[in-house]
């Protein structure tokens, strides 16, 4: 991406429009980009991510043609959609399991990144876009899951912009100000629709800045050693376009296993009530995919404190690139980080449990120790690792580690006939 | 499938006893698993189940309850009870529904039409409580879907649930047959005009009356109306009511799923031709 292109137009209108706007020039530099001939298909989520962005937009422009977002028709509006509307049934049960594919996928894509070093240098700024977007895609998760105005959509809503009442001074403002009066209402709802549609695009406009970012220092990969020649690299297309091509479809079938089969297997079943304000439900638990946030919250026995935590388990990973002292980037040449990695993947999943579970018990204990080491991950852990650890040593180059990996006297490859 | 299914069941529940006295506190008890036509990625409904169902809906339920959601004519919709058009005008024929204003702004009452809505018992909800006692039948459209029959442990519910479902229309089947003396220890605080219900999940003391007796119904088909059969035609119904878009859904399902899988294999030839020739 660096310099300039090669891309020449041969057809005078080309050149013409080329000059002007280089829109074709830089579709050629995206399609010849050089990408790592090494990466595993943990490298294909962006793909998957991005087309997983595309369907949810294309279903919710379609669902919201015949939403109704007013707490009088909203519940029955999405019924409506489900029986009346032409295969409303299943653009809806596409855009519900499309979030839990959604987050499935861009908790991979963050793993990964966390696993293979690709936050660090010269990828600070693509790595804060990442969370940048995963702040936004929770934003936007968090109202979309309000608007059919079932139970849980209405308690999770009052739940959640409750905690902002622990803002020292302006917070009962701000919880005004983001409910539109007194309680959560119409107007709330109204709000809540409003900017569930606008989000997207704001995340449209952070994958774009996300990619360009990409597209400087190209794609980091399992060695985590940075390209060094044409030899270690292939042109995005068709190399990588037919490869991230293949993992998306297999994607899909994953996706569509929910979307027929179990279509309300990652939802609540209380949500299929309408909302009653004067009804708490016994459990208020959010969608899977914040239950270790929930848990972070609940697990600080204050107010304040709880939502700092929540708030922190996320902001902390904007300091990643710089908590971490390891010059080495990728966790295969890490022999003790690599197993500090998957503790922290494990905490994550037994936070996730907790954050499922009413708080009781030694619920409440197993959240805090797991709380306080996911915090100590990134601010012991990690630092001190990359100080202590002795890193195995680096291949020379992405094209020798690929033929280390082929004894000799065996060739991997066929010769071309 | 069905016997991984029913393996990892009888595991949950052997786990579930182990941790009996944790999960009986003050829990609602499991609804008993009913082998349903409409289970499973293949499974459909059974229309004669559906029309039964319905004769109980008709001649029981809705004697409380609303269906709001359903319309008259989604009795005669392709994958649901499919009666005959006639039938179904005859059904809607039934009731008088409000309609208005007329030229001369009067309401009017008119017989019913297949594309009106089910006609609700009550014309709102304070109505519906001042005639029950104060308590609110709940409206009977989700019902199958936004209750859950089975509970297991956390820590095997969420992968147990991947195959049994909620159990949505067990506890429909639960709670209809599930009417119980009260055990000793509560039969003395027992609320005045409440029955007995462990399956109730609001529960154990239930507001409605057991509503179905032996040969309450007389079913067409000759099919004996016991209890059991009632409760096990109208939790098939409601789930059809719930769901009524299911055998599309599963029909388009399992074509798309042949068509990925072919796709995924074509993709991955294409992938492994292109990539033959760079050491990767």
């Amino acid at each position: 991406m660096s310099g300039h292109s090669t891309y020449e137009p041969k057809n005078p209108l080309a050149k013409w429009f080329d000059k002007q706007l280089p829109i074709l020039s830089m579709s050629y530099d995206f399609m010849v980009f050089p990408t790592p001939k090494n990466l595993n298909y943990l490298w294909t989520f962006g793909g998957i991510l991005s087309m997983c962005l595309v369907i949810q937009l294309v279903t919710g422009i379609v669902l919201a043609m015949h939403y109704t977002p007013h707490v009088d028709m909203a519940f029955s509006s999405v019924e409506h959609i489900m029986r009346d509307v032409n295969y409303g049934w299943l653009l809806r049960y596409i855009h519900a399991t499309g979030g839990s594919m959604f987050f499935i996928a861009v908790f991979v894509h963050i793993l990964r990144g966390m696993y293979y070093g690709s936050y660090k240098a010269p990828r600070e700024i693509l790595w804060i876009l990442g969370v940048i977007i995963l702040l936004l895609m929770m934003m936007t998760a968090f109202m979309g899951y309000v608007l059919p105005w079932g139970q849980m959509s209405f308690w999770g809503a009052k739940v959640i912009t409750s905690l902002f009442s622990a803002i020292p001074f302006v917070g009962d403002w701000v919880v005004t100000l983001l409910w539109g009066g007194f309680s959560v209402d119409n107007p709330t709802l109204n709000r809540f629709f409003s900017l569930h549609y606008l989000m997207p695009f704001v995340i449209v406009g952070a994958v774009a800045l996300h990619i360009w970012a990409l597209h400087i220092p190209g794609s980091n990969n399992p060695t985590g050693v940075s390209v060094k020649s044409g030899q270690d690299t292939v042109p995005f297309h068709p190399y990588i376009t037919m490869k991230d091509g293949f993992a998306a479809i297999v994607f899909l079938v994953l996706f569509a296993f929910f979307v027929f089969y179990k279509p309300n297997y990652l939802g609540h079943s209380i949500n299929y009530e309408i909302a009653d304000p004067l009804k708490t439900p016994e459990h208020i638990v959010p969608e899977w995919y914040f239950l270790p946030f929930y848990a972070i919250l609940r697990a600080i026995p204050d107010k304040l404190g709880g939502v700092l935590a929540m708030a922190g388990a996320i902001v902390i990973l904007f300091f990643l690139p710089w908590l971490d002292t390891s010059r080495v980037r990728s966790a295969k040449y890490r022999p003790i980080f690599r197993q500090f990695f998957w503790l922290f993947v494990i905490d994550v999943v037994i936070l996730g449990f907790v954050g499922a579970n009413p708080p009781e018990g030694w619920w409440i204990t197993v959240g805090q120790f797991a709380t306080a080491y996911y915090f100590a991950h990134f601010l012991l852990i990690i630092p001190l690792v990359g100080l202590i650890e002795n890193p195995k040593p680096l291949p020379a180059s992405i094209s020798e580690s690929v033929l280390a990996n082929h004894p000799k006297g065996e060739p991997a490859a066929q010769p071309a006939e | 499938m069905k016997t991984l299914a029913k393996f990892l069941t009888a595991a949950a529940l052997s786990t579930a006893l182990l941790a009996g006295p944790a999960l009986a506190a003050g829990k609602v008890k499991n609804a008993k698993d009913i082998a349903f036509s409409f289970e499973g990625p293949f499974g459909t409904f059974d229309r004669a189940q559906l029309q039964r169902g319905f004769q109980v809906y008709q001649e029981v339920c809705s004697a409380c309850h609303s269906t709001d959601l359903l319309s008259y004519r989604n009795l005669g919709d392709h994958g649901g009870p499919e009666f005959p058009e006639a039938q179904v005008k005859a059904v809607a024929a039934e009731v008088e529904v409000q309609d208005g204003p007329n030229g001369d702004g009067e309401m009017f009452d008119r017989p019913g039409r297949p594309s009106d809505k089910f006609k609700a018992p009550f014309s709102n909800d304070n109505e519906a409580r001042a005639s029950n006692d104060g308590a609110l039948p709940p409206d009977l459209s989700l019902i199958t879907k936004a209750r859950e029959g089975f509970h297991y442990p956390w820590y095997v519910s969420p992968f147990i649930k991947m195959w049994t479902g909620n159990g949505g229309p067990e506890y429909v089947h639960a709670v209809l047959t599930g009417y119980t003396d009260p055990p000793e220890k509560e039969a003395d605080h027992a609320p005045e005009g409440k029955s007995y219900n462990a399956y109730f999940a609001a529960g154990p003391w239930i507001s409605m009356a057991p509503p179905l007796t032996e040969d309450g119904v007389e079913y067409s088909d000759g099919t004996k109306a016991s209890v059991d059969q009632m409760a096990k035609d109208v939790s098939a119904f409601l789930a059809w009511a719930g769901e009524p878009k299911m055998e599309e859904r599963k029909t388009m399902g399992l074509r798309v799923m042949i068509y990925l899988l072919i796709l995924a294999i074509l993709m991955y030839l294409i992938k492994l031709k292109l990539w033959r020739d760079v050491e990767h």
